[in-house]
């Protein structure tokens, strides 16, 4: 149990450093550290499933994401954080701190299942009859693409969407047109 | 962007066809073992992006060109909503696993068992594999032209 209080302290000073530096880069190499956290978190509590997907979005594909896009002279962010900004955060922040020390209560233990406190909870019924009804040996497999693949379905479309757009909006005739609506 | 140094070039040009290999892997195994199509799709993703930062966006850009991109865009999304409606054709439900319930009840650690699993991880694999490149190589190609006005 040391070793997650241990993951969260250096998750928690990778994200104080990346809101608190002024390199763009530096920053979100912070927030690929702390997604480093998570990840190992994931793998310690026995989901390798999550743990991969963790890795490989938030380390590799945020990172490279940033380094292949961002130019070179853009990377120092300037400007002060307003007063009011800050102090509406900070209530925002604690309202919901408020709200959810309720709602901790209600959760199973850290790293247990759901069904340790719901006894009718779906999730019992995938892992104890996931193999034998879909025939594959990875119960989150067989969840995400067999019992709820409507939610993947939907993943899928929004990612097919915002590709669309991030496509339309950003290819080269697009800007052309825009300089020059005549052609 | 013309591309970083000759030890850059020369280790990324080593380590794609690794980078690749290990993506199909996932993709193909994500029944099995864990991983699956998203994750695998990333890998397969950034073995590509590896390239474009080592060797420059033309590089890359002849070897797999944007229409290409997304025609297997297309193809993945298409593949995937095409098994959801064989589902419906075959057993009655969408998304129903009709090819485990009905024709191929293959063993549960075999690589090929689970009926529609793996070949819907197959299809959400190139989905999100081209469908991530397209929208790096977008953003790379806006930002240039962006900071490049004479161009």
């Amino acid at each position: 149990m040391a070793i997650f209080y241990i993951l969260l302290l250096f998750m928690i000073i990778g994200a104080i450093i990346a809101v608190e530096t002024r390199d763009l880069l530096s920053s979100v190499i912070c927030i690929g550290a702390i997604g480093f956290g998570a990840s190992l978190m994931f793998l310690f509590l026995k989901a390798p499933d999550i743990a991969i997907t963790q890795i490989v979005v938030e380390v590799l594909g945020l990172v490279i994401l940033i380094r292949a896009t961002i130019s070179r002279d853009l990377t120092f962010i300037s400007g002060d954080k307003e007063f009011f900004g800050t102090v509406v955060s900070v209530v925002i922040i604690f309202m919901i701190f408020l709200i959810g020390a309720r709602v901790f209560e209600a959760l199973p233990d850290f790293g247990a299942p759901v069904f340790a406190k719901a006894p009718d909870a779906a999730s019992r019924e995938y892992v104890a009859d996931g193999m034998e009804k879909t025939g594959a040996a990875n119960v989150v497999a067989s969840v995400i693409l067999d019992f709820r693949a409507y939610d993947t379905l939907g993943e899928a479309t929004v990612l097919f969407t915002s590709i669309l757009g991030a496509t339309v909006i950003l290819r080269k005739r697009s800007k052309k047109l825009l300089e020059d609506p005549d052609q | 962007m013309k591309g970083m140094s000759v030890i850059v070039k020369t280790v990324s040009s080593w380590v794609k066809v690794l980078i690749f290999l290990f993506g199909i892997y996932i993709i193909l195994f994500g029944h099995l073992t864990p991983g699956g199509g998203f994750a695998g799709g990333v890998v397969l993703a950034s073995s590509y992006v590896l390239l474009m930062l080592a060797f420059g966006r033309e590089f890359v850009e002849k070897d797999l060109p944007l229409a290409l991109d997304s025609k297997l865009d297309c193809l993945g999304a298409f593949a995937f909503a095409v098994i959801a409606i064989l589902g419906f054709v075959f057993g009655g439900t969408f998304f129903v696993n009709f090819l485990y319930q009905k024709y191929l009840p293959g063993d549960p650690w075999a690589l090929v068992s689970a009926g529609t699993i793996p070949l819907s991880n197959i299809a959400i694999g190139l989905k999100v594999g081209a469908s991530l490149f397209l929208v790096i190589f977008c953003l790379s190609v806006f930002r240039r032209e962006g900071a490049d006005v004479s161009e």
